[in-house]
């Protein structure tokens, strides 16, 4: 066991390398950089120095004028040392801006995720417990319809019916317009409103992949020889379910669940951005636009640990439902 | 229709069709058998002869496909006598399972259903029930406990992710709410051990992937045993194991069925198989029985030209042959099959009577009876 996890940290920390690498090498490859912009609006002032001269300058203040390799052993010598520096976009310390948004994104998505399994896995049983009826076929067409339709077309609809029709929610933000003048329980409330239309977003948009997963895994086990030797046991046709299917289909599914902790925090870029809350994926998206590398860098790194993190539980979980699985 | 049409074939106008009545059959099905508190009166029967376990009377399971109805069992009869074994033999396909599912009410529904006959099963205190009209709640008391039975998969049998004991445990405590845990472990074990597993505690505690096959087979009797059942279901019990672990599983079988004074359900494609366990032998043939007897008569004088094909086919020793006999053709299409012998088409003794309906059955002896035209006349003169 201690042997395979050695194996697998010395494994991710090669991956974490390469991909650090690829996504730094990406942005300095971008057309149009940090540096320029200001060099740009630097030059256009009064009694300035040249833009060439500004992006001379700057290059050489932010470590640019070096080619990509020494650049980012540079980047990765202070990375080591837990140096991120100062965001350039932000003007803050990398980490500060990074613990600053991430909870909203956490929040977010925790909530989602919850919503999601409580929603998305019964109805998979139950689709799979009646299937060709026309409950399945409800579940089956509506978890297409989930699958299918792009976020922001249906946040643009939520938006559409319950901002603008019903006025039940703000169209964007994470607090109201009186957040401030609020108490800390009513600003807690104010926030949670404000997330109500991003997480039905997530939640719809989810629940169509999980429940699919879960049905046809239910199936596949409905299917097997162990579950008539249940029955034929006279085991109640609940407890044939719940205990002997659910604990087999568990199995994918947990690795299937696994993958979804990186997504976790890695943000939804697009959902967070159609409701402009100040999440990572919204934060993350304006950095890099911006050319903004040691946000962007931390950003990417941070994902690709968690994902590597995530493959390793996945593995780890594999044992722990499946006595078959052993590590090593 | 047109009467040469290619049976393989089917418009996608007739397929919606079929798929349409079928829904309309088995919601039907289901209504009736789904309603709550079917009261006993409605599934209470008497049994023909108290001296049997189980009686089918003309028990009909169809299966309602997307390509039409397969009469899987369609009218057999036959009985399950106390303390002894039956014997049905038969080749695959042939609806050996289906009318051993249709006794624990197992058949895959909603797609399979019992649409006819009864099946008797004496619960032993004078009552008999009929179980293809039983409430599933009902039926869920009587699975595993006065009926169960022993799959012909030992390898996928068994929850993969449940420990032995933990599976064993299950029935013993559905069936007797009352027993404590460390006697349930303890009854457990004694199984085990009876079941001829050394190491019982060691193996309580290991997961069935831990275990070999013949002896997952014999974990898997362990649980039908367990609950001292009034009959046991055999289906292929030996099928998946090599030829020296089938003796032992069968001579275990034998001696405990003997030891709890059960009866023996066996379904088996191998006539060594039954000629070695069987008192009295059922063959079937796609969907029904064509010859039943005692297992002395089915072995030493088969009357059915099938079963005369089927003894013809088993390889003997000490007799050379050039080649192993098979019989000539195949099983017909399982949907719309005719109503003339099944047989008739692969039988080298068919004779004018032949093009008639479907033979009904003649009595060779008291005890033996065959569905042939052949010995129509037999039966007269007795």
């Amino acid at each position: 066991m201690s042997k395979f996890i050695i194996r697998r940290v010395f494994l991710a920390a090669l991956i974490i390398l390469f991909g650090a690498f690829i996504v730094y090498a990406v942005i300095r490859a971008l057309p149009s950089s940090y540096v320029e912009t200001i060099a740009r609006q630097r030059a256009t002032m009064p009694n300035s120095k040249s833009y060439a001269d500004w992006v001379a300058e700057l290059n050489a203040l932010f470590r640019l004028d070096t080619d990509v390799f020494t650049g980012f052993a540079g980047w990765l010598g202070d990375a080591i040392r837990g140096e991120f520096g100062n965001s350039w976009s932000y003007g803050i310390k990398v980490t500060e801006k990074f613990a600053d948004v991430i909870w909203y994104t956490v929040a977010l998505n925790i909530i989602t995720f919850i919503l999601q399994i409580a929603i998305a896995i019964p109805l998979g049983i139950m689709a799979a417990r009646k299937q060709y009826s026309k409950m399945d076929y409800a579940i089956t067409f509506f978890a297409m319809v989930g699958i299918s339709l792009p976020s922001f077309f249906l946040s643009t609809m939520l938006k559409y019916v319950f901002s603008i029709n019903l006025g039940w929610f703000d169209l964007y933000g994470i607090v109201g317009r009186y957040h401030e003048q609020l108490s800390s329980w009513g600003k807690l409330l104010d926030m949670a409103h404000h997330l109500v239309l991003p997480v039905t977003t997530l939640t719809l948009l989810s629940i169509g992949g999980l429940m699919r997963f879960t049905r046809t895994n239910m199936l596949e086990v409905l299917g097997a020889d162990y579950i008539r030797t249940a029955r034929a046991k006279g085991l109640p046709e609940n407890k044939v379910i719940n205990r002997h299917a659910f604990r087999n289909t568990l199995i994918p599914l947990v690795s299937y669940m696994s993958y979804l902790l990186p997504s976790m925090f890695a943000g939804s870029m697009i959902t967070e951005t159609l409701y402009q809350i100040p999440g990572i994926g919204y934060i993350a998206f304006g950095a890099i636009r911006a050319g903004d590398i040691p946000f962007t860098m931390f950003y990417s790194v941070f994902s690709i640990v968690l994902t590597q993190i995530s493959l390793l539980i996945a593995d780890m979980m594999y044992a722990v439902v499946d006595p078959r699985v052993r590590i090593n | 229709m047109q009467e040469n049409k290619n049976v393989n074939y089917l418009t996608a106008k007739e397929s919606r069709q079929i798929s349409r009545e079928n829904r309309r059959i088995t919601n039907q099905i289901e209504k009736n058998r789904n309603r709550r508190n079917i009261p006993e009166a409605e599934y209470l029967t008497n049994m023909q002869d108290d001296g049997n376990v189980v009686e089918f009377d003309g028990l009909k399971t169809y299966f309602y496909t997307d390509i039409g109805v397969v009469r899987a069992v369609d009218g057999i009869s036959f009985n399950i006598p106390k303390g002894k074994t039956v014997g049905v033999v038969g080749e695959s396909g042939c609806g050996k399972s289906v009318t051993s599912l249709s006794l624990m009410q197992l058949v895959q529904r909603p797609q399979g259903q019992i649409v006819g006959g009864e099946i008797r099963l004496n619960m032993g205190d004078g009552k008999a029930y009929d179980v293809a009209r039983m409430p599933t709640e009902q039926m869920e008391k009587i699975r595993g406990n006065m009926v169960s039975m022993i799959f012909q998969e030992p390898m996928t049998s068994l929850n993969p992710v449940f420990r032995i004991g933990v599976q064993l445990d299950e029935v013993i405590n559905l069936h007797n709410p009352e027993m404590s845990k460390e006697l349930i472990k303890a009854r457990s074990i004694e199984m085990l051990d009876t079941v001829g597993i050394a190491n019982a505690e060691g193996i309580y505690q290991r997961y069935p992937h831990e275990l070999s096959g013949g002896m997952r087979q014999r974990v898997m009797i362990a649980m039908a045993l367990v609950c001292s059942p009034q009959l046991i279901i055999a289906d292929e019990p030996t099928t998946a194991l090599d030829v020296t672990i089938q003796a032992q599983i069968l001579d275990l079988l034998r001696n405990l069925k003997d030891k709890i004074n059960s009866s023996i359900m066996l379904i088996t494609h191998d006539l060594g198989v039954v000629a070695e366990m069987a008192d009295h032998v059922v063959v079937m043939y796609a969907g029904r029985i064509v010859e039943q007897g005692t297992a002395q008569e089915v072995f030493l004088n088969p009357v059915h030209p099938y079963t005369v094909g089927l003894m013809a086919s088993k390889p003997v020793v000490n007799r050379e042959v050039e080649r192993l006999y098979s019989i000539p053709g195949s099983v017909p299409n399982p949907i719309n099959m005719p109503n003339y012998c099944y047989f008739r088409d692969r039988c080298d003794r068919a004779f004018d009577k032949c093009v008639g309906k479907y033979p009904p059955y003649f009595s060779v002896s008291p005890t033996h009876s065959v569905a042939c035209y052949l010995y129509e006349d037999q039966q007269h003169a007795k």
